[in-house]
């Protein structure tokens, strides 16, 4: 599937953010499949946290985050030891690149030409099936979304939903012309051809890859949330597991993991448990009939240790991935997920995307909003979207001499006409005599003021100055 | 340099300096104990939410409860342990209302297809449950390896009243989970399901179409 390559993250134009909003807000099923889709999901949140005093929970779920971020280094080594005492092997990557090269030649020393996949973010984050492709081994998707978006050469819109952007007569199509099975808009049997396929798969895979929700370093323990059961497959029928996990994904206690799950599963998809939350712990032992001979873990750096170094920039770390704050945007709901042409779309990703791909390529991303606050509202580990948002947009004029920029590709959309525009706007404000002679000079000659003013215009009236500025006002009130 | 050493000098040099952990108050996740009654009801309201079946049994009626169940499903087989209480209770009934017993007692590679393709039903214990969120807790071992909770399109677990708990963080501690853990183990809540397709919800996706517990009280 050599296509793949211009549908996955990084060879999609970021930059062509605006062209990609604009098409798909004039395009109804768009509209109408996310709309209704996070309509669903955010009273479906809302129900599964009746009854519990949410704020000090997603207070717990803030620190358990932070307590792990502050003690990172010690846990992953922790983790390391714990892992490979069970048997588990543990292996680093500073980047993509380093990551795929590593799962590639896991594979390669076992012979393996079939890897199935569960669903792992991480992985798209690497475009690992594009890279096993390249060397000749044949990557599955096995999650029902994420199979359905590779089928159709796409990626996925959303972390939880892969494929929301479809709807049942296009799925039905597209496994009609790919896997060959019926025209149908029976759902139950769409997923039960799907079965079908994918057993098949899962019983001849010689590797399973999959992601990690929570990495619990007291046990050695890589946890997986899931309802399909592709994930329990994936992990336990191939002969080999390989985990892919970013290094931010790692957490002191099973303990820990009690507070995170309460709030990933309910802020995802208002679920009050996932059907399935797998704990592995290690590889089949000699006298087990089932699971995978050999374990693998991968800790994928790939730019967080850089987001690390920053006391702001850190807080984007926290996240769980569970997809609240997309659900509840009002930019993402009317754009979908593809519109972004990031591997995390909507708030999450705009805060997080510029750091794995430089501010230069993402520098429409973080202006990409209404800053209306729902994502932080609504975030389970209390990150303040809102707040890294406008530190993103600072950065990508190149912020001031208070706040120098850091991150990569900062001051993209710097222009030195705005920069100069907005100097004069600080000193006229700070100097009132030329205030009140700029403000008096505007006001008389208001009639030339444009009444269009770009595309901020589009769907505005232009504001009009008032005949008399307040400092003639008050005067003529004798005040 | 390794990668290793990279990503965690990085992590110690931090530029930002060092940072403070907060202190983690678990009490939000504290429930009044809840009596076993309620504990049933309310793991019997959770888990049928997700298309589980509860049905509750005593000591010595569980085996007829097994039988109508396998019944009603036409189920040609049952996937037994060889070992545990529940498996050897089931060899040594001599039962003829009951399918064809088979036993997990030969590693997955020599009997893949067959286990994919042919096994009907399964039968396991249950390391608890959590009251809570309607979960089973299974810890796979040996005698039940991991694949027979996932891959018969039936899964019927035992279930004692005694042995639920109120909440997960409840079940953890009395178990002492910290203190280490199985190489798999499992929360279940219901049967496979997806939503991936227009979110409309489609049960038996890659695991069991149905999950039956037999609560024993």
């Amino acid at each position: 599937m050599s296509e793949t390559a211009e549908h996955t993250g990084h060879h999609i134009d970021v930059k062509e953010f605006h062209p990609r909003a604009q098409a798909a807000i004039h395009n109804p099923k768009i509209r109408k499949n996310f709309r209704s889709a996070m309509d669903g999901l955010m009273s479906k949140r809302k129900s599964a946290f009746e009854g519990w005093d949410l704020e000090t929970l997603r207070d717990l779920g803030a620190n358990i985050r932070m307590r792990a971020l502050a003690n990172l280094p010690d846990l992953l080594e922790q983790l390391e030891a714990k892992l490979t005492e069970n048997g588990v092997k543990v292996h680093w990557a500073v980047d993509g690149d380093e990551a795929c090269r590593i799962v590639t030649a896991i594979c390669k020393a076992r012979d393996a030409r079939t890897v199935i996949k569960g669903k792992s973010m991480v992985s798209e984050e690497m475009e690992l099936n594009h890279y096993l492709e390249e060397q000749g081994i044949e990557a599955l998707e096995s999650d029902l979304g994420e199979y359905i978006v590779q089928l159709a050469d796409e990626t996925p819109s959303h972390i939880i939903m892969p494929a929301i952007h479809k709807n049942t007569g296009e799925i039905s199509q597209l496994l009609h012309d790919k896997t060959g099975t019926d025209l149908s808009n029976d759902v139950e049997y769409l997923t039960a051809s799907a079965r079908l396929q994918l057993r098949e798969k899962f019983m001849n895979a010689d590797v399973g890859v999959s992601g990690v929700n929570f990495a619990v370093a007291e046990t050695g323990t890589l946890c997986l949330v899931e309802n399909e059961g592709n994930g329990r497959m994936t992990t336990t029928v191939p002969p080999c597991h390989i985990a892919v996990t970013g290094i931010e994904k790692v957490v002191p206690t099973m303990e820990d993991v009690s507070g995170l799950l309460a709030l990933l599963t309910r802020s995802a998809t208002g679920q009050h448990i996932t059907t399935y939350f797998n704990m592995i712990s290690g590889p089949r032992k000699a006298d087990e009939q089932d699971g995978p001979e050999e374990v693998h873990l991968v800790l994928v750096d790939n730019g967080r240790s850089t987001i690390y170094q920053d006391d702001e920039l850190l807080d984007t770390l926290r996240c769980i991935r569970c997809g609240a704050c997309m659900n509840h945007c009002p930019v993402y709901t009317r754009v979908g997920g593809h519109a972004y042409g990031t591997t995390y779309p909507g708030p999450i990703g705009k805060i997080l995307m510029p750091h794995l791909i430089g501010l230069d390529e993402g520098r429409h991303l973080p202006s990409a909003s209404s800053l209306c606050g729902a994502c932080g509202e609504v975030c389970p580990v209390k990150i303040p979207i809102p707040d890294l948002l406008v530190r993103l947009r600072q950065e990508s004029v190149d912020g001031d001499k208070l706040h120098p920029a850091k991150v990569r590709g900062h001051g993209a959309k710097r222009s030195s006409m705005e920069a100069m525009i907005w100097k004069g706007w600080a000193w006229m404000h700070a100097s009132p005599g030329v205030y009140r002679l700029g403000t008096g000079v505007a006001s008389k000659f208001r009639a030339l003021q444009p009444s269009k003013a770009g595309a901020w215009t589009d769907y505005r009236t232009a504001p009009k100055l008032a005949a008399k500025t307040l400092h003639q006002r008050m005067k003529e009130r004798g005040q | 340099m390794s990668s290793r050493e990279t990503i965690l000098q990085r992590l110690r040099n931090r530029s930002g300096g060092e940072l403070t952990a907060p202190e983690c108050d678990f009490s939000v996740l504290e429930r009044d104990d809840w009596t076993i009654t309620e504990r049933v009801e309310r793991f019997e309201k959770m888990i049928e939410s997700v298309h589980g079946e509860v049905h509750h049994c005593t000591e010595d009626a569980w085996m007829d409860r097994l039988a109508e169940v396998l019944a009603t499903r036409g189920a040609r087989n049952l996937l037994i342990a060889k070992d545990h209480e529940i498996g050897q209770a089931l060899r040594n009934a001599g039962r003829d209302d009951l399918p064809e017993l088979l036993i997990y007692d030969e590693p997955i590679e020599s009997w893949r297809a067959h286990l994919f393709n042919e096994v009907d039903a399964s039968i396991t214990s249950t390391r608890g449950g959590i009251a809570e969120t309607g979960s089973l807790i299974l810890w796979p071992t040996v005698d039940e390896p991991r694949l027979m909770s996932l891959v018969p399109p039936v899964h019927i677990a035992i279930l004692k009243a005694s042995e639920l708990y109120t909440t997960f963080r409840d079940a953890m501690k009395a178990q002492n989970w910290a203190a280490g853990m199985p190489t798999n183990a499992l929360l279940i809540s219901g049967p496979s399901k997806t939503a991936d397709i227009e979110q409309t919800l489609a049960y038996g996706v890659h695991g069991p179409k149905e999950l039956i517990v037999l609560i024993i009280e």
